[in-house]
């Protein structure tokens, strides 16, 4: 009973990082429709530039990581606007190839510049130390990381709902050339979101850079932060969230009875089954054109 | 007196259709003008010309708001200089509510005040879409969604109103409402240019009727004049003229304005 509760934590302290990469998914496929498979790299490259100036120029870890979520947010808007506003006649597939290519040239300069040994992130927040609540560990990184996508999780999710800009988004994915008849400058709303979704993936690399990092640490939340947003209906932002824990709750269990081999292919199996039975998502709203 | 909106023959393509071939229209403050015209005509291509909808488009000629160039110009800005546009087809945020749609159309409006006087004047218009206010606009039938397109595009309080098929799939009763919501707008002081398919009804309410054939504006006159025309019943609204005993038409009448 102990384990199953320790797996059980343990999965919702997983689930906190893929809720992060799923929330800036679903930020940006919220106002585009594009699926940003850069998302991960952008993260990286924050993550990567902060333990740069952490390490090799010194400075404090309360000035960098500002700085990192600053340059987060600018790389997000100068993407969106020299590489994806750039693309002729874009068509959603066409957008999502491009992000593919974004994130092998973000990859592939990560990797150059840094190479790919392992490193640690120095973190006033370790990693190592745990909290006991009963006879259940959890460590103090993985508390804030929750703390951290749920904070998130219910900023957006207000903000969708009640701010101008939230629903100026959500207008400029619903009908793009209605937006622009309302005057809203749809261009820099899409740059806007970049930024912001961006900043989030940041958060999740920052968060886990702590435990893991390499040039490829961020592949696999990315993927199953994916997962997490498919599940929960690709625009809805709670069910990205609960999406990412479910997720990381099952493949906890999955690999602690059944098959620790075979864990990491839970998300995808998961993703095949709500596709199949569910394609909307499990907590999406959507409402379908009558024909 | 310079009119409101002046397109001076304007020429648009659609990639290799030559869709508008030279037309000048002109727009007098405080008038309704009905653009009348067969289907594929390109009544409509003129107002999404106007809008700036059409990438790169018009391929020439000038368009003129309040003496401004604006051809060229982006959607978004023509929009901010006080043109609205009811889309045909409607074209409603179809999951954000009622209120929502509006609040969108007062996305230019910085004065919070204005913005409720606004709210107050769609739904004095519109009272059904108070009662619908927290639903999805998606939910909406075909005439709510129409009131909901003209109540969201009154909202940014325009000096002209573009209506583009106000009319298409209504009923006869929803479109007697919705013209006669359209004299109200118009008593308001905004400024209405309505391209219709429903000639009769379309130059009821106008001042000035023009005739879109195949790109060009073929004529032009005071609606009234336009209604009692012979072609212009004939063509555009359905009227017989002489028919023969068995009731066929057995000529076809010639088109004086080609």
């Amino acid at each position: 009973m102990l384990d199953f509760l320790q797996m059980i934590v343990s999965g919702i302290a997983v689930g906190s990082s893929y809720a992060l990469m799923g929330l800036a998914m679903v930020i940006i496929y919220k106002t585009s429709e594009v699926v940003n498979f850069a998302q991960g790299e952008m993260a990286l490259l924050s993550s990567f530039l902060t333990y740069m100036v952490l390490e090799y120029h010194g400075f404090s870890i309360y000035v960098a990581i500002p700085c990192a979520l600053l340059f987060a947010i600018l790389l997000g808007c100068f993407l969106e606007f020299a590489v994806l506003r750039r693309a002729k006649e874009p068509n959603v597939l066409g957008l999502i190839i491009i992000t593919i290519g974004l994130e092998m040239i973000l990859m592939g300069f990560v990797s150059w510049k840094f190479g790919a040994d392992h490193k640690t992130m120095p973190f006033p927040i370790s990693p190592y130390d745990s909290v006991a609540i009963g006879e259940v560990f959890i460590s103090s990184l993985e508390i804030l990381n929750l703390i951290v996508a749920v904070a998130i999780m219910l900023f957006f999710f207000i903000f969708f709902r009640y701010s101008k800009l939230g629903l100026a988004m959500k207008a400029t994915q619903q009908n793009l050339v209605a937006a622009r008849l309302m005057g809203i400058r749809t261009n820099r709303i899409l740059m806007i979101t970049w930024g912001v979704s961006s900043l989030v993936g940041c958060m999740a690399g920052l968060l886990l850079s702590p435990v893991i990092m390499h040039p490829y640490m961020m592949w696999d939340p990315m993927l199953k932060g994916f997962a997490a947003a498919v599940l929960g209906g690709m625009t809805s932002l709670p069910g990205a969230v609960f999406g990412a824990y479910i997720l990381g709750i099952i493949e906890n269990l999955f690999g602690g009875y059944v098959s620790i081999e075979f864990k990491s292919i839970v998300a995808f199996v998961i993703i095949v089954l709500v596709l199949c039975f569910k394609p909307s998502g499990l907590f999406a709203r959507h409402y379908v054109k009558k024909v | 007196m310079k009119p409101l909106l002046e397109i001076k023959n304007i020429e648009t393509y659609y990639d290799l259709i030559y869709a508008i071939r030279g037309a000048s229209l002109a727009i007098e403050e405080g008038s309704i003008t009905a653009v009348l015209g067969n289907n594929g005509a390109g009544k409509s291509t003129i107002l999404k010309t106007t809008m700036g909808l059409i990438e790169d488009q018009p391929d020439k000629g000038t368009i003129e708001f309040k003496g401004q160039r604006i051809d060229g110009k982006d959607t978004e800005e023509i929009v901010r200089l006080g043109i609205s546009y009811v889309p045909e087809g409607r074209e409603v945020f179809e999951e954000l509510t009622v209120r929502e749609n509006l609040l969108m159309g007062a996305y230019t409006q910085p004065n919070r005040r204005q913005i409720n006087t606004a709210f107050e004047r769609v739904y004095h218009h519109f009272p059904l879409l108070k009662d619908r206010e927290n639903q999805w606009a998606g939910t909406l039938s075909g005439g709510e969604q129409q009131m909901l397109a003209i109540g969201r595009a009154l909202m940014s309080r325009p000096e002209l109103l573009l209506l583009d098929e106000p009319s298409l799939g209504l009923s006869p009763l929803l479109v007697k409402e919705i013209f006669d919501i359209i004299k109200m707008i118009h008593a308001e002081g905004v400024t209405i240019l309505l391209v219709e398919q429903n000639a009769r009804m379309a130059l009821s309410i106008a001042n000035v009727g023009l005739i879109v054939e195949n790109g060009r504006f073929v004529m032009k006159g005071p609606a009234k004049d336009l209604m009692g025309d012979k072609d212009v019943q004939e063509f555009y609204m359905g009227v017989r003229s002489e028919a023969s005993v068995k009731g066929y038409q057995r000529w076809k009448r010639k088109k004086r304005w080609r």
